[in-house]
């Protein structure tokens, strides 16, 4: 009861008239830094975190974690629009927003990201209110092993799904790999594969591949078919809005399962971005409409766009309760309390209460201020697809560049990105799958590094990875992912045989 | 409903009045654009953690006419950060901070680089190393710990830490070297990521610094053994169950003789003036004066020794040397190939 | 605008996607020199630093190898594209290159300003008060909001310099 009666008082501080302009003013921000690439999420706190001094402490942390939610928010706009992913967890979104903004609905597919993301981080904040203390314990749990078969299942329940020839899509995800294994190799602290460039001490930062495969590729393809661009047509009044939410009940199961999907993932804590591949995997096994995903499908905006968000709100809690970030922007904010002498850990619960559910209350708030605006805003989006491409085209290249260039601050980079995107248009021409590839890029080395680590405590046993309950029960589910479609085929040969003996 | 509710819980720290600094400091140079201040590890870690709260004193106080700007480059263990200050002769517009990576990095890595290849600026305190283990384990002090290191066999005892031949390993290399025992070191990428793993017992012990655990011992889920320093931490505000920082003893006193502490220095580009180190030395003096860097010192139980100067140059000359002669024992230099 | 084009020349895709794998496969094979560098070994902390991207590098050579035989059993197929389409790709390749070669020295702003207005004016054939407004706005609309209020430094040249930025 004294939880609820905190809450209430929490609201009431995030309702006063200067609260609720912050909260705008941190959406806006955000989500301008959502939508421009490289300047993520992290980057974008961090580099607002010193703005927010001046204020009084509440506002500050408001205005913080709502430039949190703009950001959430802001990366699915960008990459529905051009293809370009604004966030690493906003990948997933092209696979099936772009194509329906090429369709002329564009409108449809943001706001059908924009409510997803909104239902994804309000289950989770429940989440947070509810079971808090509960769930924090569960974080504990996680060890390399486990971590690693977590990985392993996002993994599993993507890979297998893309209908190019399985040796191309072999090639692609080898090659990520790669590419995620270039630098300093964090468990024995020497370099590889970088043959003497010092450029290549950081690796092949997966922004800048994912800027140059989708962003700068997509361009080369539409030159191809001359300066048209084909979102034109997309509807540009608010009416659109009513119509999409008209349909999103009928997705309520692929919501929940990705709501859920994305508090495990971000409570364990693996991030928004497996939790978005993740989802659109199983959603695409598990929906009837599984055939057309990446041609279109509403469906595949809804499952990862929860799920991201989901994991992005929940990532939050394992700051709170141990002071681990759940994800690099989380890792800043934790920064940014700090500065305020607040200690996030065990006791923050217990000492500081009135923060914590201060916090909470401007959790739910900012969510649901963020929504609006950045629904009231969709027509607006939709008409920046009626610029003529010769004059978004140049901008584009330029913003990518700008973006590419801030990940690192560096000049090698926007180079790298340009040979990213012409490795993307030759690839796509060819049949190559980028998405196990940009996959791979993700995962790849924090998999790898997991598995080493497990390996150091293990003492080199492969044991460990089914030495307890979690872990098996992950790994196995991993195993049933990778071979569902040939159990799936089994299983409906199995039934005919039995249909006709 | 007040703002109060939130208001009190924020504490002193930013309360605190602006105090009466004066811009005019009478250094004969100046910035002219906004200043880089580089970090060479990732973000939220502990020197990222310090240079945010200077950027935010700085800002707060409005300790600089130019703003300034704080970049991550943790690529290749921070060896990105250091080249990218390296290239930057002549631009007295960029700073960076440092940790023992410093040092670590260009060895273990082959890296063409050396702290000689930037100037020095300012030490601004060093961190503290800490001996932890989980609560709910059995030994209360370093002698019992390292009795049931020998007991176990060889390399069954998890030591995490973070990063890879860096200063974390160097030290539980040195452990086994002064007590004869073997552990099994696992490298994780940050510091709040070992404290947890520290509490959800996936390793047995770890060498954190303080502001990397402490939020972990006030919950009471891990405890500390000693400090690898020559004495005492000076910090006797209770953390819990009415010990402090100080009540916490060295590792020489309890037999162990090791003693590690890290840089937490500033350093600028290549072939910068006197006076535009002169015009840092003097921007790190008035943030040291700050209640918000002190508040952040007494959090992190930080060493708060300042150096500048010829002086700062030697004892980093010193480290340099102690450092390679650590990782050549420990067999961390990097191959030439 | 030149889409419908009645020319229907162009590589064919069959060599065009031979070179593709084979560039993927010798890649592979750098992935493996590489990795033999760094050990590939199995060392007494586990597997070295080279023992994934070598078997990485293998799995991309094999890979090849297999794609490269399949490619060759098929027929002579359809055109990758044709010529005409490829030049619309170079005529954006190939500036965009010059773009960002050109950027380290004279400053992002500048190239941006020069690229935007060529694209719009070559390719767009738009009026030169359009070409100015965009080309001029975009550049200044970023440094207000990358470096002014973002604090983001962007890599500058000479004329910044000139005038103090």
């Amino acid at each position: 009861m004294e939880e609820i009666l905190n809450l209430f008082q929490g609201f009431a501080v995030a309702l006063q008239p200067f609260n609720i302009m912050v909260m705008i003013l941190g959406i806006v921000l955000g989500v301008v830094i959502g939508v421009l690439p490289g300047l993520g999420g992290a980057n974008g706190v961090a580099i607002l975190l010193p703005l927010t001094f001046s204020m009084p402490p509440t506002s500050a942390i408001i205005m913080l974690s709502c430039i949190y939610w703009g950001a959430l928010f802001g990366g699915a706009i960008t990459s529905v629009l051009f293809n370009i992913p604004g966030e690493p967890w906003s990948v997933a979104t092209t696979f099936d927003g772009y194509p329906m903004a090429q369709q002329g609905k564009a409108g449809e597919a943001l706001t059908a990201a924009f409510t997803s993301s909104f239902v994804g981080a309000f289950f989770a904040v429940v989440m947070i209110t509810l079971v808090a203390p509960l769930v924090a314990s569960l974080a504990l749990k996680f060890g390399p092993a486990e971590k690693f078969a977590v990985y392993f299942l996002a993994f599993c329940s993507f890979v297998g799904l893309s209908k190019e020839p399985p040796f191309k899509t072999i090639a692609a995800m080898m090659i990520g790999f790669a590419l995620a294994a270039v630098g300093l190799d964090s468990v024995t602290g020497s370099l590889r594969l970088t043959f003497g460039f010092t450029e290549l001490l950081n690796g092949f930062d997966f922004l800048i591949a994912v800027i140059g495969l989708f962003g700068i590729g997509e361009i080369l393809l539409t030159m191809e078919e001359g300066l048209a661009f084909r979102g034109g047509k997309a509807k540009i009044n608010l009416s659109v809005v009513i119509q999409t939410w008209k349909e999103l009940p009928r997705y309520w199961m692929t919501s929940l399962r990705s709501c859920i999907i994305g508090c495990w993932m971000g409570i364990t804590p693996a991030g928004a971005t497996p939790a978005s591949f993740m989802s659109y995997g199983i959603a695409k096994r598990m929906s009837r409409n599984g055939k057309n995903f990446g041609k279109g499908e509403i469906e595949g905006v809804i499952a990862p766009e929860t799920a991201a968000h989901a994991a992005g709100t929940a990532a939050l809690l394992p700051m709170l309760s141990l002071g681990v970030p759940g994800s690099p922007t989380a890792a800043v904010l934790l920064g940014g309390l700090l500065i305020w002498g607040l200690q996030p850990g065990p006791m923050l619960f217990v000492e500081q209460k009135d923060f914590v559910w201060g916090l909470i209350a401007s959790m739910y708030l900012g969510n649901l201020v963020g929504l609006i605006v950045v629904l009231t805003c969709v027509p607006v989006f939709a008409a920046i697809l009626r610029i003529p491409f010769s004059i978004i085209a140049p901008l584009i290249l330029v913003l990518c560049a700008i973006g590419a260039y801030s990940v690192h601050n560096s000049t090698f980079d926007v180079a790298m990105m340009l040979v990213f995107g012409v490795i993307g248009y030759g690839l796509k021409k060819t049949g190559y799958p980028l998405a196990p590839l940009v996959l791979a890029i993700v995962l790849g080395d924090k998999a790898e590094e997991a598995f080493r680590q497990s390996l150091l405590g293990s003492q080199g046993s492969l044991g460990i990875f089914f030495s307890n309950g979690l872990v098996s029960t992950i790994m196995i589910l991993g195993l049933i992912a990778l071979f569902w479609s040939v159990i799936q085929e089994g299983y409906s040969r199995l039934r005919t045989r039995a249909a006709t003996a | 409903m007040k703002r109060t509710v939130l208001h009190y819980t924020f504490g002193a720290a930013v309360a605190a009045s602006l105090g009466g600094f004066a811009t005019a400091a009478s250094a004969a140079w100046e910035p002219t654009r906004p200043v880089e201040f580089i970090i060479p590890a990732g973000t939220g870690g502990g020197a990222d953690q310090m240079a945010r709260t200077i950027q935010g004193i700085v800002t707060k106080h409005s300790l600089m006419k130019q703003p300034m700007v704080v970049i991550n480059k943790s690529g290749g263990a921070g060896g990105e950060g250091f080249l990218d200050v390296k290239s930057s002769a002549n631009n007295p517009h960029k700073i960076i901070i440092t940790l023992s990576n410093l040092f670590t990095t260009p060895l273990a890595t082959g890296i063409p680089f050396n702290w000689k290849d930037l100037t020095p600026v300012a030490m601004l305190a060093l961190d503290e190393f800490v001996l932890w283990v989980n609560a709910e384990k059995p030994y209360k002090t370093v002698k019992e710990y390292i009795a049931a290191v020998k007991a176990a066999p060889p390399g069954s005892i998890k030591m995490g830490g973070t990063g890879s031949k860096q200063e974390d390993q160097i030290i539980t290399v040195a452990m086994e070297k002064a007590t004869g025992t073997k552990f099994t070191y696992i490298p994780y990428k940050g510091g709040g990521e070992v404290a947890v793993q520290l509490v959800g017992n996936h390793v047995d012990s770890t060498v954190n610094n303080p502001i990397e655990a402490v939020a972990q011992w006030r919950g009471g889920k891990v405890r500390p053994l000693c400090v690898f320093d020559s004495k005492q931490m000076s910090y006797d505000e209770q953390v819990f169950e009415g010990k402090g920082w100080k009540d916490i003893p060295t590792c020489k006193s309890e037999g162990l003789d090791i003693e590690y502490l890290m840089l937490r220095g500033i350093f600028m580009s290549p072939k910068a003036t006197k006076d535009q180190v002169d015009y840092y030395v003097e921007l790190f003096k008035k943030v040291r004066e700050t209640p918000e860097w002190k508040e952040f010192m007494k959090t992190g139980a930080f060493n708060t020794t300042f150096l500048v100067g010829p002086e700062y140059a030697k004892w980093v000359e010193t480290e340099e040397k102690r450092h390679e002669a650590l990782m050549k024992e420990a067999d961390f230099l990097a191959k030439s190939n | 605008m030149t889409t419908n084009s009645s020319s229907n020349a162009g590589p064919s895709h069959k060599t065009v996607e031979a070179g593709v794998t084979t560039v993927i496969g010798l890649f592979g094979a750098l992935v493996v020199y590489g990795s033999v560098k760094a050990g590939t070994g199995w060392g007494a902390e586990g597997p070295r630093a080279g023992f994934f991207p070598f078997y990485i590098g293998l799995f991309i050579v094999g890979s090849s190898l297999v794609n490269l035989w399949n490619l060759f059993r098929e027929d002579e197929g359809n055109l990758f594209a044709e010529w005409i389409q490829l030049r619309q790709v170079l005529s954006v390749v190939i500036p965009t290159t010059i773009y960002v070669a050109a950027m380290p020295f004279i400053g992002l702003y500048v190239a941006s300003f020069i690229f935007i207005a060529w694209f719009m004016r070559w390719l767009g054939k738009y009026n030169w008060p359009t070409v100015l407004a965009v080309s001029i706005g975009m550049p200044l609309v970023t440094y207000f909001l990358f470096e002014r209020y973002f604090l983001v430094p962007l890599p500058k040249g000479p004329i910044e310099n000139l005038i103090g930025l």
